[in-house]
């Protein structure tokens, strides 16, 4: 069991910068979830802490121990790969035994330790089995139990379930969840799968172009992203973006979109004023987005007119694929619409939950 | 994902035998009737040499004289093992396919170990150069081996050491030794070994390696417990490769053996040749006793040549 931090981490190759100045302290217990797009260098920090890259600046600990020059194995950490990695000409029972045998740990102890976390994932039956006569599903969990039977510090997973089909990766980030608050050691996740994230972090970081975006757990980054990048990127569907220029007067503050135009909210007001009369980007997820109809009643609600262009029926909701004066947006529906393609149809803006962004610097505008 | 007809064929090819007629399992389907014509006959063409090759070292030596191979067929009962007798017994092809064995078996193992390493380093390891230096190595493949013969041979007259070997026979090293024609055959099989198995090594999956470096393996023990497993097919193609090279290599024994004691059969019917140019019979024998081998290497191993050579080409 040990804390993680990664002090000013560069790694650059070649010249291209993979990480750049990655700074982010990880304790013990943590379930951190290291989410951005590919390329983002998500997978590249995973690395560096697996001690499969070299660093090139800057320094990680596990725990107080400085590990930049520590060997991969004496790192004391267990790595869940996405392509699995389990040893093709081995039984499982080899393949989980394998690290433990070549730290010549003793056999009655190896033999008890597999057993155990074969028990816990539900795989006894499958000791005797080569990976290739197992289903993605269960090979997965022999990767699992093969970090499992390590007993290491820290468990580093690269993008687990992307080889997973829907179902099965809904009911594995269930028990790696559980595998979690059994085991209570430090979990690293790496996923380019926001719904993942937020399903099972205590804290996400997000990543883009090798710079970490914003850390915190995963309702403070949905309620109040740091950029347009976060708020984008957290959140399915993702959120609506308008170039809107802040008119009227200090008083009363407007947001206009040329299609529609909104008031700011009194409490907003004060971090919107000093853009007044300059353009700002106005965000809003698209469940804040309300038929006329079936608007919740105690919303500061702003209403828009927008034609249909595609309804999607989720049964619990629908989506409705919006356009107003050119600018298509997504609105996350009651079930109980009645929208059809090609109407016009009055939707609300619940302005309780808007965003406003600096076009410039992308960030939050805030007081 | 197979077909669902293609797994069914599999599964149960005893029950849907039961509702097909006999002679649609046994003859292809019309369409592609021609090919199987062809490639029948193609097969049958090149195996005649052979296998009249094999019906006349069993004929009586007079009967081959007289009358075509072919006849032996139609008036069987004839047979005889003479001319095997004469040639194993008096000719020296005993030795000789002693020799044969002595120079194939640790020329063949020296390659694999050797090649081996080296395609893991080549493949795995980060070293300065390790490309140029494979380059290299790939290089040499275009290299006659002709044109070493003269180099070598004057680079062994040099290095002789002249120090009867026991049990084996033949000099210690240099000319006229078994050592130097392991080292020979081992150098010339290299570049081509070095080649199909770092090719081999460098297709399977990185994760496994990081996968095992996690777990705690040094390079060794990646080495000898992913990567020698994983590799056997393609260290059973190389064997095989280098096997047949080396039983069948007359030129370099020819050039680097001056001694009829230690001459591998290559060189042994070579000079039954000369000396029996005309009582054929005892050369069919003797080319029959010095293929039997590899035939059957062949025969056993046939499996891992077809994986081995599509080792790399096809994944997973």
């Amino acid at each position: 069991m040990a804390s993680v931090t990664f002090d000013h981490v560069t790694k650059r190759f070649d010249g291209v910068v993979a990480v750049d100045d990655l700074t982010l302290e990880i304790p013990d217990r943590e379930f951190l979830v290291l989410v951005g797009p590919s390329g983002s260098g998500k997978s590249t920090a995973l690395r560096l802490l697996a001690g499969l890259e070299e660093i090139t600046e800057g320094d990680i600990y596990i725990g107080d121990r400085r590990v930049n020059n520590v060997a991969a194995k004496d790192r004391d950490i267990a790595m869940v790969f996405q392509s699995y990695a389990l040893y093709p000409h081995m039984s499982v029972y080899d393949n989980m035994a394998f690290g433990l045998s070549l730290r010549k740990v003793p056999k009655e102890e190896i033999r008890s330790r597999v057993y155990e976390a074969a028990q816990i994932l539900g795989i006894e039956e499958l000791l005797d089995r080569k990976p290739r006569q197992l289903s993605g599903g269960q090979r997965q969990r022999v990767a699992l139990g093969r970090a499992i039977v390590r007993h290491p510090a820290v468990f580093l997973f690269d993008e687990p379930l992307s080889n997973l089909d829907a179902k099965l990766r809904v009911q594995t980030r269930a028990e790696i969840s559980k595998l979690h608050l059994r085991l209570g050691t430090t979990f690293i996740y790496v996923t380019h799968d926001q719904v993942e994230a937020m399903t099972m972090a205590t804290r996400i970081a997000v990543m883009n172009y090798g710079a970490l975006q914003q850390v915190g757990p995963p309702q403070e980054l949905y309620d109040h992203p740091r950029n347009m990048f976060v708020a984008g990127f957290i959140g399915s569907p993702a959120m609506n973006f308008f170039d809107v220029r802040v008119t009227g007067e200090r008083e009363a503050l407007e947001l206009d979109a040329g299609a529609f135009r909104v008031p700011v909210p009194p409490d907003r007001a004060p971090a919107l004023a000093p853009y007044l009369g300059k353009q700002v980007v106005f965000g809003i997820r698209p469940e804040n987005i309300h038929d006329r109809a079936f608007q919740p009643p105690d919303i500061r609600g702003a209403p828009v007119t927008a034609t249909v262009e595609v309804t999607e029926l989720m049964g619990n909701e629908i989506f409705l694929h919006l356009v107003t004066d050119g600018r298509p947006f997504l609105a996350r529906v009651d079930p109980r619409t009645r929208a059809q393609p090609g109407q016009r149809m009055d939707v609300v803006f619940n302005l309780d939950r808007m965003h406003a962004f600096d076009p410039e610097t992308e960030l939050t505008i805030t007081d | 994902m197979p077909a669902p007809g293609s797994t069914v064929r599999k599964d149960i090819p005893a029950a849907s035998g039961a509702k097909t007629a006999w002679w649609k399992q046994v003859l292809p389907p019309p369409r592609r009737l021609p090919l199987h014509a062809a490639v029948i006959a193609l097969a049958v063409l090149w195996s005649v040499p052979t296998i009249a090759l094999l019906v006349s070292s069993f004929r009586e030596p007079a009967a081959i004289s007289v009358s075509g191979w072919w006849n032996a067929l139609t008036n069987p009962w004839q047979f005889t093992l003479s001319n095997y007798d004469t040639v194993l017994q008096n000719r020296g092809m005993g030795r000789a396919f002693l020799n044969t064995v002595i120079l194939t078996v640790p020329s063949t193992v020296l390659v694999i170990l050797v090649a081996a390493l080296a395609a893991y380093a080549f493949a795995w390891m980060q070293f300065p150069a390790r490309n140029v230096l494979f380059l290299f190595v790939v290089a040499l493949l275009v290299v006659p081996l002709q044109m070493t013969l003269i180099p070598v041979l004057r680079l062994y007259t040099e290095l002789r050491v002249d120090v009867e070997l026991p049990l084996l026979g033949g000099s210690l090293f240099g000319v006229n030794s078994f050592a130097g024609m392991w080292l020979a055959h081992t150098a010339y099989g290299l570049p081509f070994a070095v080649f199909l198995l770092r090719n081999f090594f460098g297709s399977l999956p990185r994760d496994l390696f990081e996968s095992a470096y996690l777990d705690g393996a040094s390079d060794l023990q990646v080495f000898t417990r992913i990567v020698l497993p994983l590799a056997a097919p393609a260290i059973a193609a190389l064997a095989i490769f280098q096997f047949l090279w080396v039983w069948n290599d007359l030129l370099v024994a020819l050039v680097l053996l001056g001694d009829p004691a230690l001459f591998p059969m290559t060189v042994q019917i070579q000079s039954l040749v000369s000396s029996f140019g005309q009582n054929y019979q005892v050369l069919t024998a003797a080319a029959f006793v010095s293929m039997a081998v590899p035939l059957l290497v062949f025969f056993l191993l046939q499996r891992y040549i077809v994986q081995g050579i599509l080792a790399g080409a096809v994944k997973g």
